[in-house]
């Protein structure tokens, strides 16, 4: 299909690829860029094994035990526009304001002191990759007791933060007005994700959108955290496939004790500290005939749909649960990839 | 046809030489003529009125509404013997328009004065005012002069409730409501009635403002209370006064009650919908904004609203989160900046254009034109990209191919894909974000999917090196190409000229204007022009392609020969140093088509080729000096041999000497005898039918006609028959090309004595 042939061009100049972008603005690099990985197989065919404890010595133990063992739904986010470290306590305020209106609208009375609730931005002190990475944050809604008596926290509603972990591809594109954090994970009722992130849509002229992990992305994903070393398992690593049939699909469950998982992976892995694609392709393939020898069925021919294993466990419709405080950063890392993925 | 096309010719050629400001329209205009396969959605670019559109969709139902409306004017007539029928004629008519387009105000206020002074009967008057939707907007000085008829006690009270219930559900739409607001005393003291009651305090309690609040008033809605119990839209109209004066009202109201009015907009919900759909429209009018999508219900699946694109708002949002200490009175008075909703000419943009506040969401920009103005002009980096990240996130999640089960959206898309190619016709310029997109997209579009959107996104691809644009691009478009219908083929193809007519056009100015503006591609000429000369190889490539599978189709043909002529005209045109020839595949099939018009194309082709090469001649023996632009000898030759193998078929009557050569034996295998004569003017089975009825013209009672006979002066008669049968093209071929003396032969362009 390529082999039309162009008789010899008329004009006589030189025709090399400098000739092109000399003086390119930075929309044109990233056009550039983006040519770059349309044309070639867009992960690159190595990554590293999540370290252990990357997290910097300034983070707070309590925000991090947090963040764990909670369900996560993923989003991407483009850059920030003209957003402010400094200004957490008015982002606050204005959010607060901003979700009662949106609470009130459509309804034909809700006047005055109904919406009890309190909304506090705080940062995630070292929750980063490298030094260049911007300090992530956290958003809290919490409902504001009646009762004085009460805790005067009161009970959380909704949480969602924002991280960047190694996002220096991204990072390199941008002007100092942006904010890049490209990763959002978000708990709590979705009207109250969409209140809020139409607001950071509105104020940041940013933009969301929910970030799904293809089979693809979920293989590499149970490759990598196979392959952490972890000191106690806390749970089995389990996988999920979803057969497409009618009138119901079918799921099939397929559970490994953790340290088999793990004896599987070193006879499999070769360079220490990477892993590659034909290794994570290989592992994948051990699972399949193994479970071919026993129960006659092609899992490739089925769509992988959840992954789990004592680092954290991670389904396809962008949902992430994250269990080892060690590895909390490697694990970001990669979503922050797969995010940068999407925006790029 | 052929004159049309020539028409169609000398105006883009006219369009080229004009100045930069009117070429932007002239395009635009010249574009709703082009197009067979995208006519339908540029013919609404241009026109900011959807309301209009419509409107001018059918003046038929436009006077019979006008008749409807006349009728009711005049009141019912009594002694008509079929006053049913034409009543009831009228009124559907009425409902019809109503419904379907919404009505202007000036007719909701004239049938708004018949519903309600009782001129009809009760029946009549209900369905009036069932069928009150505002095209747009309603009049507030309407619904006084309603307000007026309602104290003369004409109408029944179930009008009466009714037509409250119209005003609640078309609060929103109503221009003003200073005016309604001063009746306030006359609506509170219509609580009173038993039945309006519910609806009154309806509209009271959208009405209120803090000033309305009166102790005699709280007095009185407490009163009412007290009478008829806790009524809930009682409870609402108090909670609102409590709201608004908390000291007034002591009483103690339940909090947590969402619903307290019975839903009196359902009649015209649907209507409802309609209207705001028509108000949100793409157009940038400042009165259309106000009522935009910012009053509409959210939306899950987009987030809180209604339009994928974000609307107006100026970023004083953000500016104040950026200022730490801003105050109230900073905030109003702020001086220095112009805020975006007062822009409404495009004088006012250029006094403002340093101060101007910028959109809190650079995406709004897409449905203002003044706004477009600016982006195309700033080359302020941070509004670029903003603008390419809003663009590229909301195509690929708007994508309809990207997700399964996502098809319902497909009106949204293709609508959303027609608002970036109108902004992209109007700044005649392609977006980053969808050449990025189609990067993405192509691969997985099936060929369908909003087709003609699609491959006008592919025309307006930004100027950049072929090379590298073709496997992303063009290897996946030639894959659909080769493998779709012969329209789907046309369609790719127009656009490709499109495509072409765009990356010359921007190159022309380019060049001329590198000196003031830093463009944003610095190229070398020499690097742009090999660029775009390999797109036009990848097109020959194509077409050939094309015109085997297609087993030389002549509606093909046309759409190839399109492009070649915006190809021959690129050096005198464009002012480009660029002239590149067509395959012979394509040459060949033109020469022997047995389309006259096809041939007549190839001819004004042959024509422009011949013009555009001696322009350059002549420039290069000027200058003298040796520029990296000098045709190679090659291009000269090419011509030359095509233009003898046009002259020996089509004059001298030597097809296949020089030019196409055929084996003399293999011509005599074939058995034809006369082969010579068979391919020029008179024998060509294009012209036969010409020469023909020219010689049934000279003697219309001959029996047989003799074709030999047309020689000498009949020869120069048949030509002038042929021109004046509207093959111009010819005729400028054969003036330029071939030598009025007795030995006819082709005129080449000279080139040995160069080299």
């Amino acid at each position: 299909m390529d082999s039309y042939d162009i008789p010899e061009s008329t004009p006589s100049a030189s025709s090399r690829p400098e000739d092109y972008f000399v003086g390119a603005t930075p929309l044109q690099k990233r056009l550039e860029s983006i040519r770059k990985q349309t044309s070639f197989i867009p992960t690159p065919p190595r990554r590293k094994i999540p370290q252990c404890s990357q997290l910097q010595e300034d983070v707070d133990p309590q925000k991090v035990a947090f963040l764990l063992h909670k369900q996560w739904t993923l989003y991407s986010l483009t850059p920030l526009y003209k957003f402010s470290y400094s200004n957490l306590k008015q982002y606050s305020r204005l959010l607060n304001a901003f979700i009662v209106a949106e609470k009130q609208k459509g309804l034909a009375v809700e006047v005055g002191e109904d919406f009890n609730i309190k909304v506090i931005f705080s940062t995630l002190l070292g929750m980063k990759g490298t030094q260049r990475d911007p300090e992530a944050f956290l958003v809290q809604i919490l409902s504001k007791s009646q009762l004085p008596s009460e805790n005067r926290e009161g009970k959380v509603l909704w949480t969602g933060w924002f991280c960047c972990i190694f996002g220096d591809s991204l990072l390199e594109t941008v002007s100092e007005d942006f904010t890049c954090l490209p990763l959002f994970l978000a708990n709590g009722a979705e009207s109250n994700t969409a209140i809020i992130g139409t607001w950071f849509q509105k104020t940041f002229d940013c933009y969301f959108s929910p970030l799904a992990i293809n089979a693809f992305n979920l293989s590499w994903m149970a490759a990598m955290w196979t392959a952490c070393k972890v000191d106690h398992y806390v749970a089995t690593t389990e996988f999920l496939w979803s057969v497409p049939c009618s009138p119901q699909s079918l799921d099939i469950s397929y559970a490994i004790h953790p340290e088999d998982a793990k004896a599987l992976w070193d006879s499999i892995h070769k360079t220490p500290g990477e892993v590659t694609q034909e290794e994570v392709d290989l592992f994948m393939d051990c699972l399949y005939s193994h479970f071919h020898r026993h129960f006659k069925i092609h899992l490739s021919a089925t769509r992988l749909v959840r992954v789990s294993t004592s680092v954290a466990s991670a389904h396809t419709d962008g949902k992430i649960k994250i269990l080892c405080h060690k590895y909390l950063i490697g694990v970001l890392a990669y979503l922050t990839e797969l995010a940068v993925f999407q925006i790029e | 046809m052929s004159p049309q096309k020539r028409v169609k010719n000398v105006k883009a050629q006219n369009r080229t030489s004009q100045g930069s400001n009117s070429f932007q329209t002239t395009l635009s205009a010249w574009k709703v003529k082009q197009g067979p396969s995208n006519s339908k959605n540029i013919s609404k670019h241009g026109q900011n009125n959807p309301v209009g559109d419509y409107e001018h969709a059918d003046d038929q139902a436009e006077d019979a509404l006008q008749m409807a409306v006349g009728y009711f004017e005049k009141g019912p007539i009594k002694a008509s013997q079929n006053k049913d029928k034409t009543l009831e004629k009228h009124l559907k008519t009425v409902e019809n328009v109503a419904w379907k387009n919404g009505l202007a105000s000036e007719e909701i206020d004239i049938l708004l004065n018949i519903a309600l002074s009782g001129k009809f009967g009760n029946a009549v008057n209900t369905r009036i005012l069932k069928c009150m939707i505002p095209a747009t907007v309603i009049s507030q000085d309407s619904v006084v002069k309603a307000v007026s008829w309602l104290c003369v006690d004409k109408c029944s009270g179930s009008t009466k409730v009714l037509f409250y219930r119209w005003l609640v559900a078309m609060f929103d739409f109503i221009d003003r409501k200073e005016q309604i607001n001063l009746l306030y005393g006359f609506f509170f003291a219509s609580l009173q009635d038993d039945a309006l009651c519910p609806y009154v305090c309806h509209l009271l309690y959208l009405l209120t403002k803090k000033e309305n609040v009166k102790p005699f008033r709280v007095r009185k809605l407490l009163d009412l209370q007290a009478k008829m119990g806790m009524q809930p839209h009682l409870q609402a109209l108090l909670s609102l006064y409590k709201f608004f004066a908390p000291a007034l009202i002591s009483v103690s109201l339940p909090v947590r009650k969402k619903i307290y009015f019975k839903n009196s907009e359902n009649l015209w919900k649907m209507a409802l919908l309609a209207v705001k759909q028509r108000n949100r429209g793409p157009s940038p009018e400042p009165l259309k904004l106000m009522l935009g999508p910012a009053n509409v219900r959210p939306l899950k699946r987009k987030w809180n609203s209604l339009s994928v694109i974000p609307v107006l708002n100026s970023s004083s949002y953000t500016k104040e989160c950026g200022k730490k200490e801003m105050s109230l009175s900073d905030c109003l008075n702020r001086s220095g900046s112009f805020p975006l909703e007062q822009l409404k000419s495009f004088p006012q943009l250029l006094q403002n254009i340093h101060c101007l506040e910028l959109p809190s969401q650079m995406g709004s920009v897409l449905n203002n034109s003044l706004l477009l103005h600016y982006i195309n002009c700033v080359r302020d980096e941070p509004v670029l990209l903003r603008f390419y990240y809003w663009l590229s996130q909301t195509l690929q999640e708007e994508c309809i191919w990207y997700k399964v089960n996502n098809y319902e959206h497909g009106k949204e898309f293709t609508n959303f894909l027609d608002t970036i190619i109108r902004a992209e016709c109007f700044l005649q310029e392609g977006f980053y974000s969808c050449e990025a997109f189609l990067y993405k997209s192509l691969p997985l579009w099936d060929g369908l999917c909003c087709r003609s959107q699609f491959l006008q996104l592919v025309s307006w691809i930004p100027f950049s090196s072929f090379s590298e644009v073709k496997p992303l691009l063009f290897d996946h478009l030639a894959q659909l190409f080769f493998t779709s219908t012969i329209y789907f083929k046309c369609s790719v193809l127009q656009s490709l000229k499109e495509l072409l007519q765009n990356w010359l056009l921007w190159l022309s100015m380019d060049i001329h204007m590198k000196p003031v503006t830093n463009s944003p591609l610095e190229t070398t000429l020499g690097g742009s022009m090999n660029s775009v000369s390999k797109l036009i190889h990848y097109v020959g490539w194509l077409s050939t392609t094309a015109m085997r599978l297609e087993s030389n189709s002549t509606f093909l043909l046309h759409f190839i020969l399109d492009f070649y002529e915006k190809v021959c005209d690129i050096y005198i045109n464009y002012n480009l140093p660029l002239v590149v020839l067509f395959p012979p595949g394509i040459f060949y099939s033109a020469l022997l088509s047995l389309d006259t018009s096809i041939l007549n194309q190839l001819c004004f082709i042959m024509h422009r080729y011949r013009k555009n090469l001696t322009a350059a001649k002549k420039n290069e023996l000027v200058q003298k000096t040796k520029s990296e632009f000098n045709f190679s000898s090659k291009t000269y030759q090419e011509f030359n041999h095509y233009l003898t193998s046009m002259v020996g078929c089509l004059w001298t009557s030597k097809p296949f000497g020089k030019g196409i050569y055929i084996d003399p034996e293999i011509l005599e295998k074939t058995g034809v005898t006369e082969y010579k004569n068979s391919l020029n003017v008179i024998h060509h089975p294009s012209f036969l039918s010409y020469a023909v009825s020219f010689l049934l013209q000279e003697s219309p009672e001959e029996r047989t006609v003799n074709m030999s006979s047309i020689q000498g002066k009949k020869w120069s008669w048949y030509l002038d028959y042929l021109f004046s049968q509207g093959l111009q093209g010819l005729k400028l071929f054969i003036r330029s090309s071939v030598h009025h003396s007795s030995v006819p032969r082709a005129e080449g362009i000279n080139y040995n004595n160069q080299y």
